[in-house]
């Protein structure tokens, strides 16, 4: 065939089908998402602090384990309350003249996503622990700008009156308490370990200088019931020998049922042995909780 | 911080044996080379004094050792039987006798065959091609197995340019464009002068690529181990002015060889030369859409990324080897291929359907939906050419199987035909929607990217090179290290893969079940990590043997030999004495 013999016809062709294709998949997708998305109206920018850390997170490749993005999958709910959307996406731009924009979202999660690391791990000390192991802390300003920006990602909630996206192939819905029987409460060991493990440790007794221990311990084994939940909600500053613990019941909307099934571990662990709760009692002092913080 | 006697740190301790295997490597081969030089020089000697004994020969002696050459050569005249009639091959159909043979360890394999002659200009341009290739096969490599390394030991060290996170893109992108790229460009200068019988519009030009593109891989690799870095977009890495060097490189090469082809004596186009020049031009389309800043805000850089980082692989890497496969596959077994028409159909279908499938790394993302969609469907689409390649080339095997036994190359051949059956289609099985339930964010994705990198490009590259190399420097290979690089190639490659992606399925699940917690699914993971390791390091041991083989084919020492038959000694004689008479 003549056109398959006239060079300047055939690669000519072959690259006006690669390019309009591309137009089409590529180029034109991406300035429809650049231009007709906006930040949601409570999207904090990044703070100098923060936007150094990301500078310092990007420069040492912390991407290739950790994803930036919460799927419209069941799986996924673990790492933020709603699917991501275009719009959290739409407040970052060009870093420098000679870096590109940085989403992050990343390909691989062989460490955990940080979508909402800012609500899930706010401790300043767990931070700067995690990233530099403990007995290696060296707290450069390096070090403070990088937990500055991880204590930034947070999910920004959709404007009041939206609903979030649902999350597709729903897991099996675990079963709810009927009566308070503990049978039917949620697991406690995996909450303890999502939720407080990576400060109090495995083992239940904390790390020394840092984090107290549970094991053992006057709060846990005793009966201010009140006192215990109002840490598990709103965090405690009370000792200064420990590091500032944060709000991980409220910023990781616990509920009654799951603090119960917190509780109740954490008195029946590592030889502890105190009577257990019932997610009745941990409600009426919840709903104080909520009625008296303005959060 | 007490300080401990650092010696006793077992990262130290890894990190001194990473260092020493290869000074001690080098001390070996050291002495190995001052051996042969002392043994080269004794010889010398020992020819000189015997050049002196053969000046000194009285006639008589000389006639005494032409007698007892006589005595030697008696033999029976063989036509006892036959007659006088000289038989005669005029069409040189006895070829290749060989009656004396050592223990058959291995088994004699085909030697390489003589081919037209080849300028040697082009030719040293195409051994520097593939020998820098396999410098950074042997960098990029080093760089992974220490990456793997880290994931068995992750305190192996604690300097920040050793890190994991700036080490994994120096691997990546060293064997992506400093490994592979060369050598396919290597080839490509001895493919299109061949297809278009004409000589390269010019060598010069092949130089300034070489230089340019290896400038951007050592540039490359020096700016990510210092942490400057393009934001963290897989494969691109290397930041814009980096990236620039690359694809200058590109663009001046394919103006030779579009050149080259443009004087072609041939009327068609071969389709290599379809499948080689539109990998070029599409890679500079790629690099200049990933790194133009008009559409990279918010998501537009997810989805240029998704689109940047599967076009790389697709539209660079796998066309360009699939043009040299259609040169050097129907070459190596003698025949026309299969149907010149799939081929055509392949190259098609394949623009069509891959320039569509890369936001299939985002499905479930917050990318658009129907864009997700249209990367399925363009996934499932790649089965079309994936299968007419495929059929295609085991066609053209059909009827010459018997050659892969008797062939050093043939076999990296066929291994890099498997894979790109089983690893593309993998590829599209991965991006259904279930499918990235359980294996997206996973090593499952490490596993595939090694099974078609490594499987396909790097298996097919290494059949080429063993194809050429020898054609052009006229030196073969040993066959055993050949032979041991390919299967610990092979095996390691196994080795690497599937423990990842059995273990990979198992933590998909764990997450998809939501009843365990997130670190648990880490320490899953921790023997199959090992396993990657382990089979990273048989894969690293076979690129030292590539290494080697390719030494082998272009060192140009010649031995030196002392004549000890008696011809010899009269040939050895006879150019003697003319030596001095013309001087």
């Amino acid at each position: 065939m003549e056109f398959f013999d006239n060079h300047k016809k055939l690669f000519r062709t072959a690259l006006v089908l690669f390019v309009g294709l591309t137009i089409i998949v590529a180029i034109m997708p991406a300035i429809n998402n650049q231009e007709n998305n906006a930040p949601l109206p409570g999207y904090e920018p990044l703070t100098q602090e923060a936007y150094l850390g990301k500078k310092s997170f990007i420069a040492n490749g912390c991407v290739a384990c950790h994803t930036q993005q919460v799927r419209n999958v069941d799986m996924d709910n673990v790492w933020g309350s709603r699917p991501g959307i275009p719009a959290d996406y739409a407040g970052i731009s060009r870093i420098d003249f000679w870096t590109n924009t940085a989403t992050l979202m990343g390909t691989e999660r062989t460490g955990p996503d940080l979508t909402n690391i800012g609500l899930r791990q706010p401790s300043l000390a767990w931070n700067l622990l995690h990233i530099y192991q403990p007995g290696r802390i060296v707290a450069t300003q390096e070090a403070l700008q990088l937990v500055a920006y991880l204590q930034s990602l947070k999910q920004t909630p959709l404007p009041d009156g939206k609903l979030p996206m649902e999350f597709l192939y729903k897991k099996k819905e675990i079963p709810v308490i009927v009566n308070g029987n503990n049978a039917n409460l949620p697991d406690g060991k995996l909450l303890y370990t999502n939720n407080c493990m990576s400060c109090h440790q495995a083992n239940g007794e904390g790390l020394k200088g840092a984090f107290p221990s549970l094991k053992g311990s006057p709060i846990v084994l005793g009966n201010d019931l009140e006192l215990f939940v109002n840490i598990i909600m709103l965090g405690y500053d009370a000792r200064p020998e420990y590091a500032v613990m944060n709000a991980v019941g409220l910023d990781n909307n616990l509920t009654p049922e799951e603090v119960t099934a917190i509780i109740n571990h954490e008195k029946t662990s590592w030889g502890n042995n105190a009577k257990t709760v019932t997610p009745e009692e941990v409600k009426k002092i919840m709903d104080f909780i909520k009625l008296t913080s303005n959060k | 911080m007490e300080t401990k006697n650092i010696f006793s740190e077992s990262g130290i301790i890894i990190t001194l044996l990473l260092i020493a295997i290869p000074v001690i490597v080098a001390s070996i081969l050291v002495i190995i080379k001052a051996k042969n030089v002392l043994k080269n020089f004794l010889k010398k000697k020992e020819l000189e004094k015997f050049n002196e004994y053969l000046k000194n020969l009285s006639p008589e002696e000389v006639q005494k050792i032409e007698q007892r050459k006589k005595e030697l050569e008696f033999s029976l005249s063989n036509n006892e039987l036959a007659g006088d009639t000289t038989p005669i091959d005029a069409k040189g159909l006895i070829d290749n006798v060989s009656e004396t043979s050592s223990l058959r360890f291995i088994e004699q394999k085909k030697k390489s065959q003589a081919r037209p002659y080849i300028e040697p200009d082009l030719t040293k341009l195409i051994l520097w091609y593939l020998g820098c290739a396999t410098f950074w096969l042997l960098f990029g490599t080093t760089v992974g197995e220490y990456v793997g390394i880290k994931f068995v030991a992750p305190d192996v060290d604690h300097y920040s340019w050793l890190s994991f996170g700036r080490l994994r893109p120096v691997h990546t992108n060293a064997v992506f464009w400093g490994w592979a790229s060369l050598a396919m460009l290597g080839l490509a200068y001895y493919v299109i002068p061949r297809v278009s019988n004409v000589p390269i519009a010019s060598i010069k030009t092949g130089y300034r690529t070489l230089i340019l593109v290896n400038a951007s891989v050592i540039l490359g690799s020096l700016f990510l181990m210092a942490g400057i870095n393009n934001g963290g977009g897989e494969y691109r890495e290397y930041i814009w002015p980096v990236m620039a060097l690359f694809g200058i490189g590109v663009i001046i090469s394919l103006r030779n060889f579009y050149k080259t082809i443009a004087k072609r004596t041939t009327k068609e186009i071969y389709v290599s030369n379809w499948y080689i020049i539109s990998a070029m031009m599409f890679l500079l389309v790629i690099a200049v859409i990933a790194y133009w800043p008009s559409w990279q805000n918010g998501l537009g850089e997810t989805i240029i990324q998704g689109y940047y980082m599967h076009q790389g692989v697709g539209m660079w890497f796998m066309l360009f080897n699939l043009g040299l496969m259609y040169y050097f596959l129907p070459q190596q077994l003698n025949k026309p291929i299969y149907s010149y028409s799939l081929g055509i159909l392949a190259f098609w279908v394949q623009i069509l359907f891959y320039t569509l499938i890369g936001t299939h790394h985002f499905i479930f993302s917050a990318i658009p939906w129907w864009l997700q969609t249209v990367a399925i469907v363009g996934s499932a689409g790649m089965i079309i050419p994936v299968v007419a390649g495929t059929t295609n080339f085991l066609m053209t095997f059909k009827g010459s199987w018997h050659k892969l036994s008797g062939s050093y190359t043939l076999p990296f051949y066929l291994i890099g035909i498997i894979f790109y059956f089983t690893g593309s289609l993998q590829g599209t099985a991965e991006a259904f929607k279930f499918t990235n339930l359980v294996w997206h964010f996973t090593d499952f994705t490490v596993a595939h990217s090694h099974l078609t990198m490594y499987g396909i490009i790097c298996f097919m590259l290494w059949g080429f090179i063993y194809t050429v190399v020898p054609r052009l420097t006229g030196k073969e290979p040993p066959q055993i290290t050949v032979g041991a690089h390919f299967w610990l190639a092979l095996i390691g490659l196994l080795f690497y893969t599937f423990p990842l992606m059995y273990g990979s399925t198992l933590r998909g699940l764990m997450w998809m079940e939501g009843t365990k917690s997130f670190i648990e699914s880490v320490e899953l993971m921790a023997p199959y990590w090992l396993w990657r390791a382990i089979g990273g390091s048989l894969m690293w041991l076979s690129h030292i043997l590539f290494a080697y083989n390719f030494y082998v084919m272009v060192k140009k020492k010649e031995e030196i030999e002392i004549p000890s038959s008696p011809k010899d000694i009269l040939n050895a004689k006879v150019e003697l004495d003319n030596q001095e008479v013309t001087n």
